[in-house]
C-alpha cells in the first residue's frame, strides 16, 4: 500500500504539448514506469505526442478513451485553475497541479468548485513537485532515481513538503540512511492549495505501509501549527520535521508565493515551537533531516 | 506588488470611496502650491515610501501654513527615513503627499485580506482604528470583526451591513459604511489584490466617512491581467540588484549579511540561508535560480551576487534533480572565468551527474583557486563561514 497513487494509477497530462514542462515530464514519468495513458492540449486532439500517447482536446474525451483516474497539470497559469475544474468535473479522482503562478483568487474560486465534489476528488498543489510512490507511480517533476521503493527489511517513511528541492534533500538523505519511502507528497508553495499537512498526515497515519513521517514546512501561514496540533492528537507514528526560513525577513516573499511572514504570522519560530511541543523532532539544519528521522524512530 | 499611498487613494477615489483632497509632489519647491491648492487651514505632509513607521520617524507632519508644509517636506526630501521596517540605512523619500487634514470624531480600521487557512477572502474591521491592526488583534482580539466573502459571489449586501452595524454605525451612516465596504470588496476582486486596507477610516465631526490612509498590495501572479496596475510600479522603491535579477528570471532578495547564496529551489534557498546563520555567518541574499537554470543565467547570478560590495564569500548549493550537476559545474567555471572569483566560493552539489560535476570542478582547481568543494550542506556552511572570517 501507499497513499494517493500506486501501480494501477492511470495518468493523463493536461498541457502535454506545452513548453511549460508537460512534454518533458510526461516522458520522465513514463520512463519511471508510471502508467501515462494520454494527455490533453486544446486544438491538438487526434494527434499523438513524441512517446506515442494519444492527445485529446478535452479531459472528457481523454477520460472516456483511456480510463484515466489521475491528471498531472502543466497548463500555463492563466488557464490552470480552469484545467483543475475541468478535471474535477470530468470525474478525475486525483489532480496534481504542477503549474506555478496561478492567481490566488482563481484558486479561491477553484477550491469552492472542487468542494462540491466532496471526497470524490483530491487536489495536490499547485506550485508543487507532485506525488511519487517509489517503484510504482511518479506524477510530477521530481527526479525518480533518488527514491527507494519499499523492500523487505527496509523501513518506510512518508514525506510531506511545501518545497520541491527540500523534499529531494529529505528523500536523498533517507535513502542514504537505508530507508525506503512509502509515498512523497509535495503539497506546494502557494497560499491557497489542495491537500495540506493535516490531510496528508491523516493518510500516512492510516497507511499500514508507512512506518514514520517527515514533514517539511516553511515560513508563511499557520498550516504547520495546525499540523502540530493534529499530530499531538491523532498521530502515533514517529514524526520528524524541518522548517525553512528562520533567517527570512518579515514582509518579503521568499520565492514561493506563500512563503511570507506578514502581520507577525507565519514565523519559523512559531512553527518549530508548535511542532516540538507536539513531540515532533525538528532538525535545526536541513542537512540533518535524515538523522532526525532516525532519532524520531528511536523515540 | 506594492503601490504608494497616493496611488492607493486614487484607486479608492476611482471606486467611489471618499478621500480628502490631496496632491503629490516630487520636490520641496512644489509644496507651497499644493498646500494653497488644497485650500484648507490644516493639512498633513506625508512621505510616500513603502515602509511603515512613518509617523514615529517624523515623516508624517501636521502643518498650518504653506511655509510649515515647505519645512516639513524639505526635511523629508533631505533625510533618509529610518524606522523599524527599513533597517539602519533607511530609505530615501522621492515623493510627498500634501493632504487636507480632517476633524476626526472616531477612527476605524477596514480591510480585506486572504484567510489562507480557509482559502477565502475575509473582511477585517475594527472600531479601534488608527493603530496597527496586528497590535489590536494581539491585545484585544474581541475588537476585531471578521466577515468571510463568498468565493464566487463576493461580499453580500447583508454581510456588509452586518459589519457596519458591528462597528457601531446606525442609520444613514451605517448604509454609507456598508456601501463603502462593498466598493472596497469589489476593488479587491477587480484588481486581484492581496491586501486592501483603510487605516484609519474616519468619521469626521461633521458626520462624513472618509478614507485617510490606504494600503493596497496586489497578487504578483495576477499582474498579467492588470497592465494598468503594473504601470503603477515604482522602480525607485526597489533594490537595483533585485530589479536586475528579475529581468534575468532569477528570484533574488537582498539581505544585509556578507555570505552570498546561490541555490536552486525556494525552500532549499531559504534553508541554505538558515544553515549559514546556524554556523555563525550572515546570509547576504536569498537566491533561487530555478530548476532549469542555464549557463547564462548562472553567470548573471554570479555577476549580481558579486556586485554587492558587502559580499565576502559565496555558497553554491544545488540539488540537481531535473537540473544536471555537471551542467551547473560547467556554468560555475565559465562564471569564474568571466567574473573572476576574488572571494572564496564553496560549492555543494548533489543529485543527477554529481560525480561528473565533481571531476569537472577538480579539473579547474588551478584556474579558480578560491573555489572549494563541500560534501554536504553542513560542511559547505562551515567552510564558507571559516573562509570569510
Amino acid at each position: 500500500m501507499s497513499i494517493l497513487v500506486d501501480k494501477n494509477t492511470r495518468v493523463i497530462c493536461q498541457g502535454i504539448t506545452g513548453g511549460g514542462g508537460g512534454a518533458f515530464h510526461t516522458k520522465g514519468c513514463l520512463d519511471y514506469g508510471t502508467k501515462m495513458v494520454g494527455g490533453t492540449s486544446p486544438g491538438k486532439g487526434g494527434t499523438k505526442d513524441a512517446n506515442g500517447l494519444p492527445i485529446f482536446d478535452t479531459v472528457e474525451q481523454a477520460r472516456k478513451a483511456t480510463g484515466a483516474d489521475a491528471t498531472m497539470i502543466f497548463v500555463p497559469p492563466p488557464f490552470a485553475a480552469d484545467a483543475i475544474c475541468e478535471a474535477a468535473a470530468e470525474g478525475i479522482r486525483l489532480i496534481v497541479a504542477i503549474t506555478e503562478g496561478i492567481p490566488v483568487l482563481d484558486m479561491v474560486r477553484a477550491k469552492k468548485f472542487l468542494a462540491e465534489f466532496g471526497d470524490q476528488v483530491t487536489l495536490v498543489g499547485p506550485n508543487c513537485p507532485g506525488v511519487i510512490t517509489p517503484g510504482e507511480c511518479k506524477i510530477g517533476i521530481m527526479p525518480g532515481y533518488i527514491h527507494t521503493p519499499p523492500a523487505p527489511g527496509k523501513r518506510r517513511v512518508g514525506i510531506i513538503s511545501r518545497s520541491g528541492t527540500l523534499t529531494y534533500e529529505a528523500v536523498w538523505q533517507t535513502t542514504q540512511l537505508g530507508w525506503s519511502q512509502s509515498t512523497c507528497v509535495g503539497i506546494g508553495g502557494d497560499p491557497v492549495k489542495g491537500l495540506d499537512f493535516v490531510e496528508v498526515l491523516a493518510m500516512f497515519q492510516a497507511d499500514a505501509q508507512t512506518d514514520a513521517i517527515i514533514m517539511i514546512g516553511e515560513i508563511g501561514g499557520t498550516a504547520e501549527e495546525a499540523a502540530a496540533d493534529y499530530v499531538k492528537k491523532h498521530v502515533t507514528k514517529p514524526v520528524a520535521g524541518f522548517i525553512a526560513g528562520r533567517t527570512a525577513p518579515p514582509g518579503k516573499r521568499m520565492g514561493h508565493a506563500g512563503a511570507i511572514i506578514s502581520g507577525g504570522e507565519g514565523t519559523a519560530e512559531s512553527k518549530i515551537q508548535a511542532m516540538r511541543a507536539a513531540g515532533i523532532i525538528v532538525a535545526d539544519s536541513p542537512a540533518d533531516i535524515g538523522q532526525t528521522l532516525n532519532m524520531a524512530m528511536r523515540g | 506588488m506594492k503601490i504608494h499611498e497616493y496611488q492607493a487613494r486614487e484607486l479608492l477615489a476611482k471606486a467611489g470611496i471618499a478621500v480628502p483632497p490631496a496632491r503629490v509632489v516630487e520636490s520641496a519647491a512644489e509644496v507651497a502650491a499644493a498646500f494653497n491648492a488644497n485650500a484648507v487651514p490644516l493639512q498633513v505632509v506625508k512621505a510616500q515610501v513603502f515602509a511603515g513607521g512613518r509617523g514615529k520617524a517624523g515623516f508624517v507632519k501636521l502643518v498650518k501654513s504653506a511655509a510649515e508644509a515647505q519645512v516639513a517636506a524639505d526635511f523629508m526630501f533631505k533625510n533618509r527615513m529610518v524606522s523599524v521596517q527599513t533597517g539602519p540605512e533607511g530609505i530615501a523619500v522621492k515623493k510627498v503627499l500634501v493632504a487636507a487634514a480632517v476633524d476626526i470624531a472616531h477612527e476605524y480600521y477596514m480591510g480585506l485580506v486572504l484567510d489562507r487557512a480557509k482559502a477565502i477572502v475575509s473582511v477585517i474591521a475594527s472600531a479601534e482604528g488608527g493603530v496597527e491592526i496586528e497590535t489590536v488583534a494581539h491585545q484585544r482580539p474581541e475588537a476585531i470583526i471578521r466577515e468571510a466573502l463568498h468565493p464566487a459571489l463576493g461580499l453580500q449586501g447583508f454581510a456588509a451591513r452586518r459589519v457596519a452595524g458591528r462597528l457601531g454605525f446606525t442609520g444613514r451612516q451605517a448604509s454609507e459604511v456598508s456601501q463603502l465596504l462593498l466598493k472596497l470588496a469589489a476593488l479587491y476582486a477587480q484588481y486581484d489584490c492581496s491586501i486592501v486596507e483603510i487605516n484609519p477610516l474616519v468619521l469626521t465631526k461633521d458626520g462624513k466617512v472618509l478614507a485617510i490612509d490606504a494600503k493596497i498590495n496586489f497578487d504578483d501572479s495576477a499582474l498579467f491581467r492588470h497592465p494598468d496596475i503594473l504601470a503603477l510600479a515604482d522602480p525607485a522603491e526597489h533594490d537595483p540588484l533585485e530589479l536586475r535579477a528579475a529581468k534575468a528570471n532569477l528570484n533574488y532578495i537582498k539581505l544585509d549579511g556578507d555570505i552570498a547564496c546561490l541555490v536552486n529551489g525556494a525552500g532549499l534557498a531559504m534553508a541554505t540561508m538558515d544553515v549559514v546563520q546556524l554556523n555563525g555567518g550572515k546570509p547576504a541574499n536569498f537566491l533561487d535560480v530555478g530548476g532549469g537554470v542555464k549557463p547564462e543565467g548562472a553567470v548573471e547570478a554570479f555577476r549580481i551576487l558579486l556586485s554587492d560590495s558587502k559580499v565576502r564569500g559565496v555558497l553554491v548549493n544545488i540539488f540537481g534533480g531535473i537540473a544536471r550537476c555537471d551542467l551547473i559545474a560547467e556554468a560555475l567555471i565559465s562564471a569564474g572565468r568571466e567574473v573572476g572569483f576574488k572571494v572564496p566560493v564553496v560549492v555543494r552539489l548533489e543529485g543527477t551527474n554529481v560525480q561528473a560535476a565533481r571531476d569537472i570542478l577538480a579539473g579547474a582547481r588551478s584556474e579558480l583557486p578560491t573555489l572549494q568543494s563541500a560534501m554536504d550542506l553542513n560542511d559547505a556552511a562551515r567552510k564558507i563561514v571559516a573562509a570569510t572570517r
